[in-house]
């Protein structure tokens, strides 16, 4: 190696990144979406834990929330609806020193892509994994999704959502292995900024729920949480995720050990209180990336083992 | 039980105890043996061992596995015969023949099923389980009676042979033991190396502890001293003498031995026959390989994950059959579209749907090549031999990354299966993937910068600096950026397709076998191979004027096909897949629905091709394609092809 770029190497090791260094195509999200502030918070998480952007990937499915990777200046796997996380487990499981996040929206995790959320949650593989819920399907224009509000209006619902709406904590807590499971909502920066954070430190499978405004086709969705802070409740504990300055703004505060998954699971599934914060963390869970390291032969060492091997069927 | 094994001792077969005359021994060039039973019965496990012992001995061998669907069905019944045909020969045997010539049954209701669909030869020897002509059971006993009278039809020599009688001397349970004794009878029939045998026996249970290789080979020499007493014909096919260094496996594990020799480490896959076997055997030894076999929660997510693992460094895989494969066609698309390289083993199986689980068919050609909705060229290949599919994930991995784009490669159930000895290959550091790309990326330089001849660009992978982008499903940019403008769609379409036709100038015209023009030029693809070569050297030591060329690939097809086609009167496809018959009520010359490769070669050719398909749930018969090829002659009077 030359002594320039092994200065080039030196710089890069050294480099201090700001957010700017994470920004992709100009964004074309409609203005007021809660899709910015993710972002952005996204953009600030990685500069500030000096992410390469050359070692970090960001997967999504389709949809709004999946137009992510395209906004971030590292590498990105804008990929089909619903299938992120099958796209991101090949990521882990071949190059497992990559940093690798999943966007996806509701429609894409919890309907399409169900089946690979319960699996994904079960591998525990080393990633971050974001479901920007807006509770509604935004791109295709404001069908149903699991996650809508009982009763909601929608293209394909018009007299209302039949059923009560899917809770994503809630089914997560229920998959054997989840290990990380937190709640947030977008327009509360400094709780998102935390909870992402705590998120990426996370070895495991780490599932964040961002509440997530549509201006566009859900406006008043959310709007009682936004703008009544004793609607939501604040989860504390040493152990979860403390924003600076948070519990002076949300009254409505309640202390739980995010060790207890009894007390998650019971936190998370009830229906009349909206809750932020680590519901439950378990880095001691089996992670299947961890268990399926191989070491990596050279072609001289693949040829000699193999040649042992043909010779067991050799004529 | 140990001291029971001693009776059977090899004294005990000493030739000099032996009470009648010597054998007459049958000198053969070739010779087809099956073995049949119900499920779980070993049948398979007997016929492996003594088709991997004769091509130890020097042998031409080609085996196919008869499978039932289920796993154990329903004992003594003709839908739940399970076995296996071994075509052993002093040439090199390319396909698994027309008649077996010797057929060892377990009961006599699997021997119904062989000879009810035509499979036992005329005067065919049958070595058959006699116990259930004695049963208590009379309705057994009945049955066994019906069949007898059934199969005195046709002029076998049926030989009834006590196996569970001798089996109970040595093992408690017989069902545990026939087939090492059935092995035992195989080995003094066709005079096989018994140290062999049991060097392949202790392989076969290498993982077992050492008190099951001594009971089954007790039993073995229990089987070779009744045959050595009881019969008086042995066949002796004479071997092949050859310098070259010889392997003998299945496709599967040929397959997955030239996946590990091409340097790709992750397969993910789903369940599914007939193409699981590949990964069992990975699943044993990849890891040593530095490889990873992931089992998918579906074959989405299968394909999913190999995508995923191509995107961020070498070249990976996903193996499966039709059923599985539908499932992975909108990823086939998008890797496509991404431009992402991609090798997919399809071993295909009967359908529609379900179809034929274990049963070899080849219809899923069109499907593999147009089954993506969108414009989605990519690469489409088949092998044909136990060799070739050694070699085939080696040429397809090259492909993949060469041309940035998914390569699939049809195996089949015959292939899957079936076993011949093939040189052993010599692997080389050329065939492998070079360690994935980690240097920076220049500046300026784009993640599709189309080479506007050939649609080639140059892939950045993760870890590169300076080349980040974002890999789209959408339409997109040389810069990856999303794009909807007509103008870039039409390129990026034409880049992607322009890579197909690139690598077809890279290809010679197949080879043809037989004469350079003539009356018939018969083409296949895939396993048909031997079975359609035995039966052109049938037809044209008769005399007639037919040739045969082989496609290895499907898409792009090799280039000259035209050009050949003209140098011959008529042409004709021969294809496991489902064609309308001319004459079949109703069936016009533009309704008619043909072969999937006639299909397709009349659509690139112009020429009215022709073909002769059969779905029988089993390999084509040379004699079978013979009988095809008299009734598909054509008449000399009209001149040239119309
Ligand atoms: C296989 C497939 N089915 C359907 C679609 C159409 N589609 C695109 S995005 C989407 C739903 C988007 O909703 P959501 O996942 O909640 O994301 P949002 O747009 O709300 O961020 C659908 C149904 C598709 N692209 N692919
Ligand atoms: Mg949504």
């Amino acid at each position: 190696m030359s002594t320039c770029s092994l200065l080039a190497l030196a710089q890069s090791e050294d480099r201090d990144y700001e957010r700017a260094d994470y920004e992709g195509v100009e964004v074309r999200w409609c203005p007021g979406c809660g899709d910015y502030s993710v972002l952005t918070a996204t953009q600030r998480l990685l500069a500030e834990e000096g992410l390469k952007p050359e070692e970090t990937v960001v997967v999504s499915g389709i949809g709004c929330s999946s137009r992510f990777p395209h906004y971030m200046n590292t590498y990105g796997f804008h990929g089909i609806h619903g299938r992120a996380l099958t796209l991101a487990t090949g990521v882990k499981l071949n190059r497992p020193e990559l940093s690798v996040f999943v966007v996806m929206g509701d429609g894409d995790c919890c309907s399409i892509g169900a089946g690979h959320w319960l699996h994904a949650t079960r591998y525990n593989i080393d990633m971050v994994v974001l479901l920007l819920d807006n509770e509604i399907y935004g791109l295709t224009k404001k069908q149903t999704s699991p996650t809508t509000p009982q009763g909601y209006k929608s293209n394909t619902q018009p007299r209302g959502s039949f059923l009560p709406a899917l809770n994503p904590l809630e089914a997560t807590l229920g998959i054997t292995n989840a290990s990380f499971v937190a709640q947030t909502a977008e327009w509360v920066p400094a709780h998102l900024y935390a909870t992402l954070q705590a998120a990426y430190r996370h070895k495991g499978f780490a599932f964040v729920r961002i509440l997530q405004r549509c201006p566009h086709f859900t406006p008043d969705i959310m709007n009682e949480l936004v703008t009544d802070r004793d609607q939501v409740q604040l989860l504390m504990h040493d152990d979860g995720i403390n924003a600076p300055g948070l519990d002076k703004v949300f009254e409505n505060r309640r202390v739980h050990d995010p060790s207890n998954l009894d007390a998650a699971r019971r936190l998370a599934s009830d229906s009349q209180q909206t809750r932020l914060g680590l519901f439950f963390r378990d880095e001691s869970l089996p992670r299947y990336d961890d268990l399926r390291r191989t070491t990596r032969l050279t072609a001289e060492e693949r040829i000699e083992l193999l040649n042992e091997e043909l010779a067991l069927y050799a004529v | 039980m140990a001291a029971l094994s001693s009776a059977v001792s090899p004294e005990v077969r000493d030739s000099s105890r032996v009470k009648h005359a010597p054998p007459t021994v049958h000198r053969l060039d070739e010779h087809t043996v099956e073995i049949v039973s119900d499920s779980g019965e070993g049948a398979q496990k007997c016929g492996q061992i003594f088709g991997t012992v004769s091509a130890k001995m020097g042998n031409g061998v080609w085996t196919v596995e008869i499978i039932p669907a289920e796993i154990e069905p329903p004992a003594r019944s003709v839908a739940g015969t399970s076995g296996i045909r071994i075509r052993i020969g002093s040439g090199p045997i390319t396909n698994w023949g027309d008649e077996t010539k010797l057929a060892v049954a377990f009961n006599e209701q699997s021997l119904l099923s062989r000879h009810r669909i035509g499979a036992l030869a005329d005067d065919a020897t049958i070595l058959v389980e006699n116990r259930w002509a004695t049963h208590d059971d009379e309705a057994i006993r009945d049955q066994w009676a019906s069949a007898m009278e059934e199969l005195s039809e046709r002029n076998y020599t049926i030989i009834e042979v006590p196996m569970e009688e001798e089996c109970l001397t040595v093992v408690e349970n017989p069902r545990l033991g026939k087939n090492m004794f059935v092995l035992g009878l195989l080995a003094f029939v066709y005079d096989r190396d018994l140290d062999r045998i049991r060097e392949q026996i202790a392989f076969a249970f290498l993982n077992k502890p050492k008190k099951i290789y001594e009971r089954n080979v007790a039993l073995l020499e229990l089987g070779h001293g009744w045959a050595s007493e009881n019969l008086d014909f042995q066949y002796h096919i004479p071997s092949i003498e050859t310098d070259q260094e010889m392997v003998v496996m299945n496709g599967n594990q040929a397959f997955a031995m030239g996946a590990i020799a091409s340097g790709m480490e992750l397969a993910a896959m789903y369940p599914i026959t007939p193409a699981t076997s590949v990964s069992h055997y990975l699943c044993d030894v990849f890891e040593r390989f530095g490889g990873i076999v992931h089992q998918a929660e579906d074959e989405i997510a299968a394909i999913g994950v190999a995508i995923g693992a191509s995107y961020s460094g070498k070249v990976a895989f996903t193996i499966t059959s039709g059923p599985g494969m539908a499932l992975k066609t909108e990823f086939l698309g998008m890797a496509v579209m991404t431009e992402i390289p991609l090798v997919l083993l399809n071993v295909q199986r009967g359908g529609p749907s379900t179809g034929l689980p274990t049963k070899v068919e080849q219809s899923d050609l069109l499907a593999s090549i147009f089954g993506q909705p969108g414009d989605a060229p990519h690469v489409v290949m088949a092998p044909a031999t136990i060799e070739e599919c050694f070699h085939a994930p080696i040429t397809a991995r090259r492909i993949a990354e060469t041309f940035r784009t998914v390569v699939m490669i049809l195996s089949d159930a015959n292939l899957a299966t079936g076993v011949q000895p093939f040189p052993k290959p010599d692997p080389q550091v050329s065939w492998q993937a070079p360690m994935p790309d980690q240097a920076p990326v220049p500046e300026g330089a784009r993640p599709y910068d189309w080479d506007p001849e050939t649609g080639l660009s140059r892939r950045f992978i993760p870890g590169q600096p300076g080349g980040m982008h974002t890999v789209t499903s959408l339409a997109h940019d040389e810069d990856s950026h999303v794009a909807y403008d007509a103008e870039i769609n039409q390129r990026s379409s034409r880049m992607r397709s322009r890579k197909l036709a690139a690598l077809q100038h890279t290809m010679s015209p197949p080879p043809i076998y037989g004469e350079e023009s003539g009356d018939l030029l018969i083409v296949g693809w895939g396993s048909t191979k031997g079975a359609i070569q035995e039966a052109l050297d049938r037809v044209r030591a008769e005399g007639l004027s037919v040739s045969s060329t082989h496609l290895s690939f499907l898409s792009p097809l090799e280039p000259g096909l035209g050009e050949i086609f003209s140098r011959f009167r008529k042409v004709m496809t021969v294809e496991i897949n489902y064609s309308d018959e001319p004459d079949d009520p109703y069936i016009t010359e533009e309704n008619r629905r043909r072969g999937q490769l006639a299909w397709l070669l009349r659509a690139t050719t112009l020429v009215d091709v022709d073909c002769w398909t059969r779905v029988l749930g089993e390999p084509l018969r040379p004699g079978a394609i013979v009988e095809a090829i008299h009734t598909h002659m054509p008449t000399k009077k009209r001149g040239k092809r119309t």
